[in-house]
This record gives structure tokens, sequence and C-alpha cells, in this order.
């Protein structure tokens, strides 16, 4: 392939159809009638930014009832209802969403497709998402139901089985959060069956597996693995409904269900969900540490043999969710070790960013901000991780402050940061517009001190013995202090939230023009016009290496010479 | 060995005084339940084992997050910075290699370790002079049976003074009456939940006598965070004094028929026993000694006539989503009933 010619020119010329104005209920009509994987990736992450207010609002809730002992801001239940709500709308309405939006959007464009390869699923898949997600919040209207009990869920987001059951928990609340997740997992699971067919079989000309950016290999892994997990969180779901309208007994103890089995089922997806929301983070590290340090991802086939090895590894590991349930010496042994053994790869990539790094020229705009302290934040919850995966220190620190600060440290440290640094990334590809890098600083460091504020000192409340999901606490145990400071960090970080909020908005209307590649980077995406045309190119590319774009702008050095 | 464990308990207490709880370190009971001032050998030996692995991730933090900040401070783009673009490095087998080599060695020394001391706390051989406590959960208090001394208590476990020269473990067979519980004790044990159709097992020998402070770690319904847990551990003169305490029926006390008999009644009964009575009921706890326990609710309030009246008022002005009815007596029953169970030692 000495010959890595790009035929991009042609897409940038094209001009769109002379301007016409269009009224609100034409724009709003084609949004919502849109099968273009661009439009749906917007939606989907405009949809998670909502939630994740939503969601933020709930937690500051939460963090001002525990700022001090004996606090009454919220009642019992209405506690219990928000850090339900909260943790379901944290982990499938803002996670999955943002993420998916990331891939809807990004991934046609970065293998040179026109679309993704079934358009049409696509849409549905959105609004089958956004229908689930509105379906939970419903329940906070119309959950009271026929005994009168309760409103929004109150069972904890992992709903342990008997606390889900009839006798326990009367009402429709737990009915909502049941089949509001089988909804949004129908969606969750179309969209996850496009990126694989996409990526199988929409690549352009000359895009191997091999030289397809990573980006692109860590969607095609998350999707497998989405594939493979909600089944049993789906199939749980159905269980615990049949339990509930048809009087079955999977998970009733009264008649002789199983409590543990919930368990198996829930971690068997709930673990590996947890790398379907880190996975896409470094999805977003890899194209961006590269670009800000300006050099070639280092080591690119041990990066994503390092990813397939992540997810293969992430489908052993879910008893370490199940050390405290009394399973035997042996088992907890093994699920020590298998948890332990995810370590590796994941430091493969971190070294590996490292050395991405090394001897680069980094130039820290708001971007990369983001992604440093992604690195640094990744690095402390892998060791905090490792420290959770010794059983019997787990045995203390399970279901405690110290294991809320811990997947924070991953949720938000690692996933949420990334985000907002890709969001500073593709915004302009997204809108033509640049976010500003002023009040983008602003965002960046309120959210990283409110961040450390709240998620460092979390971690001593649990090791003083502070249990997690309790709405109040006793005077004399001396969490007090540091509840507090907890709670001020978690404010700070929703005023930089906010922050990010109004840059967005005062972005789109009057930022700086982006033009097509304002960063000076490799991929696909930044070879059409910002915002791409809705066929994103007009001619389809033919690639001849992993960076297409560094071979056009530097012909003397082409990137392919070097490609193992 | 004896300096590098003070070493390692020092940066500890540092760490826990830089943000104000200083007492989390010394020995013996605490009313900040930390796992870091262990009093039982369950408990010292998971912090043993996390002073071992906190050394190994403190050293890989402090290398590669160092790292981290000289990349970032030696590379990064100067002001005036010529735009060419550095070296393009794509890999190097050798590099690759020893970074993964090394978090394997790393991985097989954290799990050989940590295996043995899955073993040595799970698997430990019970001894003959063991105590035996079935604890059942319950939404949301603690019922205890000592199935050796024909005793059942709630909310508030006595259990004997253990020591390495004359051994008194307390071995749990952990129950659940309705939904999942969990039972922790920081300064005694790691927590072992209480699961429906799922009997699980528990030890701890503590070493310090007093009253230890826990909770249910495991979310169980409106009132999880009230679930408190309390853990008299005594001498052995003070334990035999307890077990034979405990073992006599319920006092009766004719100046408070009067009270009985409300409480045989009314619905009371129906949820509560006290041994030689008509009371049998098992749904709430055990009321034959209720008066020389400390507190009521698990543990919520002091046990003083005038909470004692307030909680059969109404309970859930004290404890939001506790399960017992608020009893609609009149004042003079209530008066009664409180004088009934003050007498019931
Ligand atoms: C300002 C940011 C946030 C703060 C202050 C915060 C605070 C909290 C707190 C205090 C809890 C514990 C509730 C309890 O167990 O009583 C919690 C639980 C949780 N949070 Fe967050 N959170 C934040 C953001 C997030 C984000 C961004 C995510 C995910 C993407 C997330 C996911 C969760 C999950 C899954 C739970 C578990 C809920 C449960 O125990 O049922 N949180 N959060
Ligand atoms: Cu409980």
């Amino acid at each position: 392939m000495a010959d890595s010619t790009l035929p991009i020119q042609g897409a940038l010329d094209i001009t769109p159809p002379a301007a016409r104005k269009h009224s609100i209920l034409e724009i709003a009509h084609s949004w919502i009638t849109t099968v273009d994987h661009k439009k749906l990736g917007i939606l989907y992450t405009v949809f998670g930014i909502f939630w994740l207010l939503v969601g933020g609002a709930e937690a500051i809730a939460i963090r001002i009832q525990l700022a001090m002992p004996n606090n009454h801001f919220l009642s019992p239940q209405t506690y219990n209802q928000f850090f339900t709500m909260h943790g379901t709308t944290m982990v499938f309405l803002v996670g999955m969403t943002i993420i998916f939006g990331f891939a809807n959007y990004l991934v046609p464009l970065m293998i040179g497709a026109r679309d993704m390869a079934f358009p049409r699923l696509n849409a549905f898949s959105f609004w089958v998402t956004a229908f689930g997600g509105t379906l939970l919040y419903y329940s906070f209207l119309g959950g009271s139901g026929l005994y009168g009990v309760g409103s929004a869920p109150d069972v904890g987001w992992f709903a342990y089985a008997p606390l889900t059951a009839r006798a326990f928990s009367p009402g429709h609340a737990t009915d909502y959060w049941a089949i509001s997740l089988i909804v949004s997992g129908i969606g969750t699971v179309g969209t996850a069956i496009n990126i694989v067919a996409t990526t199988v079989s929409m690549r352009c000309k000359g895009m191997t597996l091999m030289r397809m950016p990573l980006f692109v290999w860590l969607f095609f892994v998350v999707s497998a693995l989405t594939l493979i997990t909600i089944t049993p969180l789906t199939a749980a779901q159905i269980m615990l409904t049949i339990d509930r309208y048809l009087g079955g007994h999977f998970f009733d103890t009264q008649a002789g269900g199983s409590a543990v089995a919930w368990m198996h089922f829930f971690w068997i997806f709930g673990h590996p969900e947890v790398y379907v929301l880190i996975l896409p983070a470094f999805a977003i590290a890899n194209e961006i540490i590269p670009v800000f340090s300006r050099k070639a991802i280092f080591g690119y086939p041990a990066m994503a043999a390092a990813s397939v090895g992540i997810a293969f590894v992430s489908l052993g590991v879910w008893a370490h969710h199940m050390f405290t349930v009394g399973m035997t010496s042996v088992s907890n042994a093994f699920f020590t070790l298998s948890t332990m053994l995810v370590g590796i790869p994941t430091g493969i990539k971190i070294f590996n960013w490292l050395a991405t790094m090394w001897g680069g020229k980094i130039r820290f705009a708001t971007p990369m901000l983001f992604l440093t302290a992604f690195l640094f934040q990744f690095l402390i919850a892998g060791l905090t991780g490792i420290m959770l995966s010794v059983s019997p220190w787990d045995w203390q620190l399970h279901n405690s402050y110290f294991v809320i600060a811990h997947f924070h440290y991953v949720l938000v440290g690692a996933l949420v940061f990334a985000i907002f640094g890709g969001l500073y990334y593709w915004f302009p590809k997204a809108t033509g517009k640049m976010l500003s890098e002023k009040i983008g600083k602003w965002h960046f460091w309120l959210f990283i001190i409110g961040f450390h504020l709240t998620f460092d000192t979390m971690h001593v409340p649990g090791i003083l013995g502070m249990p997690r999901s309790i709405y109040t606490y006793e005077p004399d145990r001396g969490w007090g202090p540091w509840n507090l400071v907890v709670s001020i960090g978690g404010i700070i970080q929703g005023i930089a939230t906010l922050v990010f909020a109004y840059n967005m908005i005062v972005s789109l209307r009057k930022g700086e023009e982006a033009g097509p590649d304002p960063w000076d980077a490799w991929t696909l995406e930044w070879t059409t016009s910002s915002p791409p045309p809705d066929y994103n190119f007009a001619i389809d590319p033919v690639v001849g290496s992993r960076r297409p774009l560094w071979d056009l702008k530097h012909p003397e050095d082409p990137d392919w010479k070097y490609e193992a | 060995m004896l300096r590098l464990w003070k070493l390692r308990k020092g940066v500890v207490a540092a760490l826990l005084l830089l943000f104000g709880t200083a007492l989390a370190l010394a020995e013996g009971p605490q009313a900040t339940p930390s796992i870091y001032a262990p009093a039982s050998t369950p408990a010292a030996q998971i912090q043993s084992l996390s002073y071992f692995v906190l050394e190994i991730t403190g050293a890989i933090f402090l290398v590669v997050g160092g790292l981290m900040a000289f990349v970032c401070f030696r590379y990064r783009a100067g002001k005036n910075d010529d735009k060419s673009e550095p070296a393009q490095i794509y890999g190097s087998t050798q590099v690759e290699l020893a970074w993964t080599v090394i978090p394997v060695l790393i991985v097989v020394v954290l799990f050989l370790t940590t295996a043995r001391m899955i073993f040595a706390i799970q698997d430990a051989p019970k001894p003959k002079e063991a105590v035996d406590v079935t604890v059942v959960g319950h939404q949301f208090w603690w019922e205890y049976r000592y199935p050796q001394l024909g005793i059942v208590t709630a909310n508030e476990l006595h259990i004997p003074l253990s020591s390495k020269t004359d051994p008194k473990p307390t071995y749990f067979k952990l129950l659940s009456a309705d939904v999942d519980h969990s039972y922790w004790v920081p300064q005694l044990s790691g927590k072992t939940d209480l699961i429906p159709n799922h009997p699980n097992e528990l030890w701890m020998d503590p070493l310090y006598p007093g009253l230890y402070k826990g909770q249910c770690a495991q979310f169980c319904g409106a009132e999880h965070a009230l679930m408190l847990l309390r853990v008299y551990v005594d001498t052995p003169e003070q334990f035999q004094a307890w077990v034979a305490n405990q073992q006599k029926p319920g006092v009766q006390d004719p100046t408070v028929a009067a009270g009985r008999q409300v409480f045989e009644t009314q619905a009371c009964m129906n949820c509560h026993a006290v041994a030689g009575t008509a009371a049998t009921g098992r749904y709430g706890p055990d009321l034959t000694h209720l008066a020389s326990r400390d507190t009521l609710a698990s543990g919520v309030i002091e046990n003083n006539p005038k909470n004692l009246r307030q909680w059969i008022k109404d309970p859930d002005s004290i404890k939001p989503g506790a399960l017992m009815p608020a009893m609609k007596l009149s004042d003079e029953q209530l008066d009664q009933l409180t004088a009934y169970l003050a007498t019931l030692k």
C-alpha cells in the first residue's frame, strides 16, 4: 500500500444546499424521524447529559442529607428512593446512553462509512432507550399502585432479592424498576448489534481490523460484552416480574426460592457492565492522548489485545461482589485471583498511554487536561480495586463507603472525566463550534477539586465502619466531619457541571468556528466538514494506515512503513 | 519487625489524625468502629494483610504516579514550540514484555498471601470451648439465641472475653427471617451476610472487654440505617452473671399486674415473648429481660421509661419505617405497661 492516497478533498468541497430557514416544527420533525447516525448520536448524548443533571441533583440531595449526623432533610423512604434512582439513572441512563451516543456518532465516521449498518434499527434503539428511562421516572408520578405504598423504587440499584418480592416491596415501584430496565435493555441490545455489524461490514477500503482506530476496537469489544451480559440481566428481570405477577418463586425465599441466585444473575451482568462503562473511557483516551502528545499510540496491537483480554477476564470475576455471602474458601480464592488478573491488561494500558506521552510534545488543552486527570484517577481506582479483590479485606470494606469511593473513582474519576474530555474534543466536529477553552478550564478545575474533596475523603468513613445505603448515622461515630467534606465536594462538582452546561449553550451560539480539523488530528472523522454532511463522505475514503491524516500531512514519513 | 509494624501504624494514625479521627487506632472498643482498631484475631489478621497490600499498592502508586507527573512536566509543549512533530515511536516488544511480566509477578505474590489468609480465617478449626450463638436478622433488629445455654435475647449481644492463652471464641450461625442483612462489627471481624435459606458462619475472639458497635451492612429496607449492633464483651465473671440472669424466667411482680394484663390482652403478645407467661410471639424481640438492656429499638435510643413509653405509643416517631405498629393505648395503659416492662430485669 505504498500509495496511501485519501480521496478526501472532494468531501470537504461539498457546498451545502442553499440554506433555507426551517420552522421549529420542521426541525423537531427532522430530529424525531431521523435515522442518521450523527443525529442519533447527538440525541443519545443530549439525553444522557440531561439524566446526568437529574442523577446529579439526586446525588446532591443525598449528600445534603448525609452532611451531618441525624439530619432530617430527607425522610428515610425518600432517601432510599433517591439513592436507588441515582444509581439506576447513572448506570443505565447516563453511562450507557452517553457512551452509545459517542459510538453512534463516531464509529461510522472513523471507519469511513456513510452510516450504521442498520439505520432504522438505530433510531428504534434510541427511542426505546429513551422510553425506558422515561418509564423509570414515571414511577415517581404513578407508582403508588393498588396498595398505596411507595412510589419510586427504593430497593437499591442492585435490587437484591427477596427485598424486591411482593411481600417486602408492595405497590408498583419495583415493577417500574424491572420493566423500565427490560425496555431500555432492548434498545441497548439493538445498538450493540448495530455496532458489531457496522464494524464488521462497513469499514472503508484499506481499513483492516489492525488499522481500525482503537476507539472502534474498544466499542466493538464493548458491544460484544453488552450482548453477552444484558441477557442474564433481562432474564433476571423477567423472572422477578414473574415472581411478582404470576406467583413464581425464583427469588421468593419464603417459598424456597434463592436470594443468592439473584446475586449471581445480577453480578454476572453487573460486573462486566462496569467494563462496558470503563472501556469507552479507554476508547476516548486512545484518541485524545496521542493527538495531544503528538505521537502515535504506543503498542497498538497490545492495546487491542488488552481490551479483548479485559473483556474476557471480566466475565469471570462477578463473584467478587459476593465475598460476604458465605462462599467456600476455594471460591473466594478463585475470585480473588481472577479479579487480580484484570490488573495485568489494565496495567499494560496505563503503561502504553504513558509511553505514548513519553517524548511527546504534550498540549494541555481542555480535552487533554481531562484525560490526564483520567489517567491519574484511573490508576488510583485500579489500586483500590486490587485492595477490594483481597477478599478478607473486602469482608471489611464491602458495602462500606470505601466501596462507594472506589466505584465512583471508576465511574466519575475515569468515565465522566473521559466523557468530558471527549465532549470538548468532538463537540467542534458535531456542531462546527469550539467549546470555550476559558470556561472549559474553569469547569475542569472546579470539577477536579470537587471530585477529590468528595471521593478521596469518602474512603475514610468506610475504613471507620460506615456502611453504604444509610440515610443517617449516629453522632458518636466520628463520621460527621468526613461526610461534611464529602458533601461540600459534591456540591462543587454540581456547580462544575452547570458551568459545563453553560459552556455548551454559550459556545453553541457564539463559539469560535471550528473548521474541519481544529486539533490537527489523524483519524477519518476530521477529514469531513464540521459538522459532517448527512452522508459523511462524498467519496468513499481509502486508507493505507492507522493514521490516514498523518500520512496525508507527512508524505515524507508515512505510518504504514512502521506498522506491524 | 516490631518497628516496621509501629511505623505502619504511625502512618495510618497520621493520615487519620490529619482529618481528625484520632482515637481510631487505640486498643479496645471504640465509639468509631474503625477497622484499624482491631480487637479480635480475624480483624487483626485482616489488618496485617491490609498493611501488606497497602505497601505493594502504595509502591505501585508512587512509581507509576510519579512517572505520570514526570511525563506531564517533562514533555509538555513549551510556549514557543516550533510546531514540529516529535519522533514517532510505535512500540517496543521488550519494554512491553517487561511491563507485562512484572505485574504478573506482583499478582502471584499478592494472590498467594491473600489465599493463605482466606484459609486461615475462613477454615479456622472450631475449638471445643467455643460459645455458639445463632443470629437471626429481622427487619430491622437482631435476634440472638444461645443453643448451649437456652437463652433467647435481642439486639444486645453478650459474649465472653477471649485471650491467646485462654481462647474462648464465639461462633455465629447467621440466619435471616426475611430479607438479606449483613453482620458487621468492624473491630471484631469482617462482615458476613444473613440470607434467607442460606445459613452462614462467622467467628470472633474478642481480646478486650467492653462495648463494640457496628450495624447492618446490607441494605434491608426502610430502616436499614438504624439497624444498629451492640456487642458487649464480658469478663468471665460478668458473663457468668449475665447468663445466670438470662436463664431465669420473666420476673412476676404483683404490683405491676395491671401492666402485665395490658401486655397479655393487647396485641403485644402476638409478636413478643416473655418467658414464663402466655406471651410467646416470635415476630418481634424477646422481652423477657428487656429492662436489663441499655437501649431500645436495636440501639437507637437509651432504655428509660420515658423512651419506652414513647416507643410503644408511636414507634415511627423514633424509627420511621419500623415494623412495630403504634398501639392505640390510653395514657393509663401506657403507664401501666411501662411500669410492667421496667420490672423485666
Ligand atoms: C457529584 C457526583 C456524585 C456524587 C456526589 C455521588 C454520590 C453518591 C453517594 C453518596 C452514593 C451512595 C448512596 C448510598 O448508598 O446511600 C452514590 C451511589 C451510587 N452512585 Fe453516585 N454520586 C455521584 C455521581 C455518580 C456518577 C456520575 C455515577 C455513574 C456514572 C454514579 C453511580 C452511582 C452508583 C451506581 C451508586 C450505587 C447506588 C446504590 O448503592 O444503590 N454516581 N453516589
Ligand atoms: Cu439489615
